[in-house]
């Protein structure tokens, strides 16, 4: 395990609802300086959150989030913004800005945090874009891409300022498997070259144990299991067991909380 | 941003029409020429009645106009109206003895106060008084003159 | 079954609410413009999409409802003689009422909409949150702009819509039912004033100009974000802004011509 000296975020018995709807009841997870992490869990059950809980845009009714040794939600808004600019987050829709190109979406960010020239705002870019292989598309509107392209190029924006932390929420969906393989190798290599770390939200279970030092499995509110992706395989939990080779018998539910088929479809 | 000068120019357009389209309501459209904001004197004139005179009514001389009404005040120790006039610095040679009368513009139009010139070498400055002052008629008041004079009238034939 | 009392302090909770929600946006909005002067771009675009684009539907109407008032005015004054009045009647109502009142209806209607829409749609595909962890507070970058530019362009748009109304009128007036170029000009300067007309209707379009794009901007803020919560947003924003255009005209009219 990569895990060195303290954790870079450290979450403890994080409760949060929204409505009526617990969506974390006590969640405990320490994501390691340097290394990838992945967080999985069936859809719905807040792994989208978490990562709003951490990058501070949303509140939790109780627990705490560290990075750093710093509460995320105890600082000025000041501290927060200056934080956030070292931290990338690649949104699940993407969440490019639709009225400017796609280059001008991946130079946002060093135009608005760095005084620097037009020329080397331009060669940034284009290498960033080249990372992600989509400098060819970057006269295009956001309109004008594919999910899959669009995700990618989010990707790029994420990774424009060189963060020191990055969190990608669900970065493989929607790719076809030779982009998907670039962009395992992309998270692994920007990890390991620049000591970044690294928060994974997927679904995909072999390339997120592919890459992945460390793997929470979240359900129901709960940390369900954790451990290194190899000990998860083969898990004691049967549970984790189940949703690592995606079986469709066993403890874990795919469907939402309902009453009985029968008792529905009779009325 | 594409088409940025294209925008650029577009904005600089609407703006300079909108600052053309609020200098010609000022100029055209409203009195700037002879408003009374600008350069000028003020001064006073008292009437026994100033009938439906209003602040911003007019003050004219051989029907041009040369101000306006500033200021309407009551001097409760001679009971009399003090209206005070600003009239125009281009104005500036009208004599002190002129005499300030309260017109009404047709049988039902406003109410204006007409400056008739006087015969001094000098002229009104600021704070200077026209003691010469004709009070508005009110209606009321002549047709209840010519009923009373009617009635003496008849009083006498008998 | 709610309490009917229960449910009315609910709704007076909810409504107290938004009032303070809507001013903490504005705060927010404001503290955005010390930004701004170092971003002139970002104005001069919102310029454009908010003043620009609805310069034309504004110089039309404005054209068009002094020609109106010019026709159905003469035909009343001049069954009272008073058809050399025609400049007067015209250029009052378009000053200090019709000019800053249409317009900024119209300003609703066209700008106002779009603004909700468009703010309603950035934070419905997740781009308000995602400026938010690039660590550019949306506020400031994306709505202060359009602020900005919404209380410059009204008073501009409002003074285009009077000036030509009364250029319409004219045309109307003079060119068409014969009455005498000069009378009309002249009693109109006579009796408008700079002060007490022409300044007050820029005072109240610059007060609806407030008004009304602090509503979009708020409504597409705090849209539900979905299809149907902005597009419930954008007629908010049209009807909300209408209210408070006309009901403050009301209050600002009383105060300013009440004598
Ligand atoms: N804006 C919202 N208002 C109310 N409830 C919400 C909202 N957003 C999410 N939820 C609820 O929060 C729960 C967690 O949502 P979240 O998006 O975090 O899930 P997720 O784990 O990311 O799912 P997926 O893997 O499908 O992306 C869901 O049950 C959802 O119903
Ligand atoms: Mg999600």
């Amino acid at each position: 395990m990569a895990s060195v000296g303290e954790p870079l975020v450290k979450i403890r018995d994080l409760h949060y609802s929204r409505d009526k709807n617990h969506i974390f009841k006590g969640v405990d997870v320490d994501i390691a300086r340097g290394g990838v992490t992945a967080v999985m869990g069936p859809s719905g059950t807040g792994k989208t959150t978490l990562l709003k809980l951490i990058g501070g845009q949303l509140y939790p009714d109780s627990g705490t989030i560290h990075i750093d040794g710093q509460d995320v939600h105890k600082m000025k808004t000041s501290d927060l913004y200056r934080l956030r600019m070292r931290m990338g987050m690649l949104f699940q829709s993407g969440a490019l800005l639709t009225d400017i190109s796609v280059f001008e979406n991946v130079a946002y960010p060093l135009r608005e945090h760095t005084p620097l020239p037009e020329s080397m705002i331009r060669k940034l870019v284009l290498l960033k874009l080249e990372a992600v292989g989509l400098r060819g598309a970057r006269d295009l509107m956001p309109s004008e891409l594919s999910g899959g392209m669009a995700r990618r190029v989010a990707l790029a924006r994420a990774i424009a300022l060189d963060p020191g932390m990055i969190m990608y929420d669900e970065p493989f969906t929607g790719q076809d498997p030779i982009s998907m393989g670039v962009l395992v190798k992309l998270i692994r290599s920007l990890n390991d070259a620049s000591r970044l770390t690294s928060i994974v939200v997927s679904h995909d279970v072999q390339e997120t144990a592919g890459i992945a030092d460390y793997i929470y499995l979240i359900s129901d509110g709960k940390v369900v299991d954790q451990g290194v992706p190899e000990k998860m395989m083969d898990s004691r939990s049967e549970w984790s067991r189940q949703f690592m080779k995606g079986l469709p018998d066993g403890p874990a539910a795919f469907h939402y909380r309902a009453p009985e088929l029968e008792q529905d479809l009779m009325g | 941003m594409r088409n940025s000068r294209h925008i650029e120019i577009l904005v600089g357009a609407f703006m300079a029409a909108g600052l053309v389209a609020l200098f010609f309501l000022a100029m055209q459209v409203s009195n700037l020429g002879s408003t009374s904001t600008g350069d000028g004197y003020r001064v006073t004139a008292r009437f026994d009645n100033i009938g439906s005179l209003k602040v911003r009514s007019p003050v004219t001389m051989a029907g041009v106009r040369v101000g306006r009404v500033s200021a309407i005040d009551y001097d409760s120790t001679t009971y009399e109206a003090v209206v005070s006039l600003h009239i125009e610095g281009r104005f500036d040679q009208i004599p002190e003895d002129s005499f300030a009368k309260i017109f009404t513009a047709g049988l039902l139009g406003e109410q204006y106060i007409g400056l008739d010139p006087g015969g001094s070498e000098s002229y009104l400055t600021e704070g200077g008084e026209l003691a010469l002052t004709q009070s508005a008629l009110v209606l009321e008041e002549i047709i209840g003159q010519f009923l009373f004079s009617k009635a003496q009238e008849g009083v006498k034939d008998e | 079954m709610l309490d009917p009392l229960a449910r009315l302090g609910r709704a007076g909770i909810d409504t107290l609410e938004q009032i303070g929600r809507g001013h903490l946006l504005l705060l927010g909005i404001l503290s955005g413009f010390a930004d701004l002067a170092r971003r002139p771009r970002l104005l001069i675009a919102q310029l454009y999409a908010v003043g620009v684009l609805s310069l034309l539907i504004v110089a039309v109407s404005g054209t068009f409802v002094g020609m109106v008032l010019s026709l159905q005015g003469y035909y009343i004054l001049s069954q009272f003689g008073a058809e050399q009045t025609l400049g007067v009647m015209v250029a009052a109502s378009l000053v200090r009422e019709l000019g800053p009142v249409v317009a900024a209806l119209l300003f609703a209607g066209r700008a106002g909409s779009a603004l909700t829409a468009e703010i309603g749609l950035m934070a419905a595909t997740e781009q308000l949150s995602g400026l938010e962890m690039m660590a550019v507070n949306p506020v400031k970058r994306i709505l202060a702009p359009r602020f900005l530019a919404g209380f410059i362009s009204m008073p501009l748009l409002a003074a285009i819509f009077s000036a030509l109304g009364v250029v319409g009128g004219y045309f109307v007036g003079v060119g068409l039912l014969g009455v005498d170029d000069g009378a009309f000009w002249s009693q109109m300067q006579a009796k408008i004033d700079l002060q007490g007309d022409v300044r007050n209707g820029v005072i109240k379009s610059l007060v609806f100009g407030f008004v009304c794009t602090w509503i979009a901007l708020f409504q597409g803020y705090y849209a539900v974000p979905t299809a149907e919560g902005v597009s419930r947003a954008t007629t908010r924003t049209v009807v909300h802004s209408s209210l408070a255009v006309l009901g403050l005209d009301f209050i600002l009219t009383a105060l300013m011509f009440g004598d």
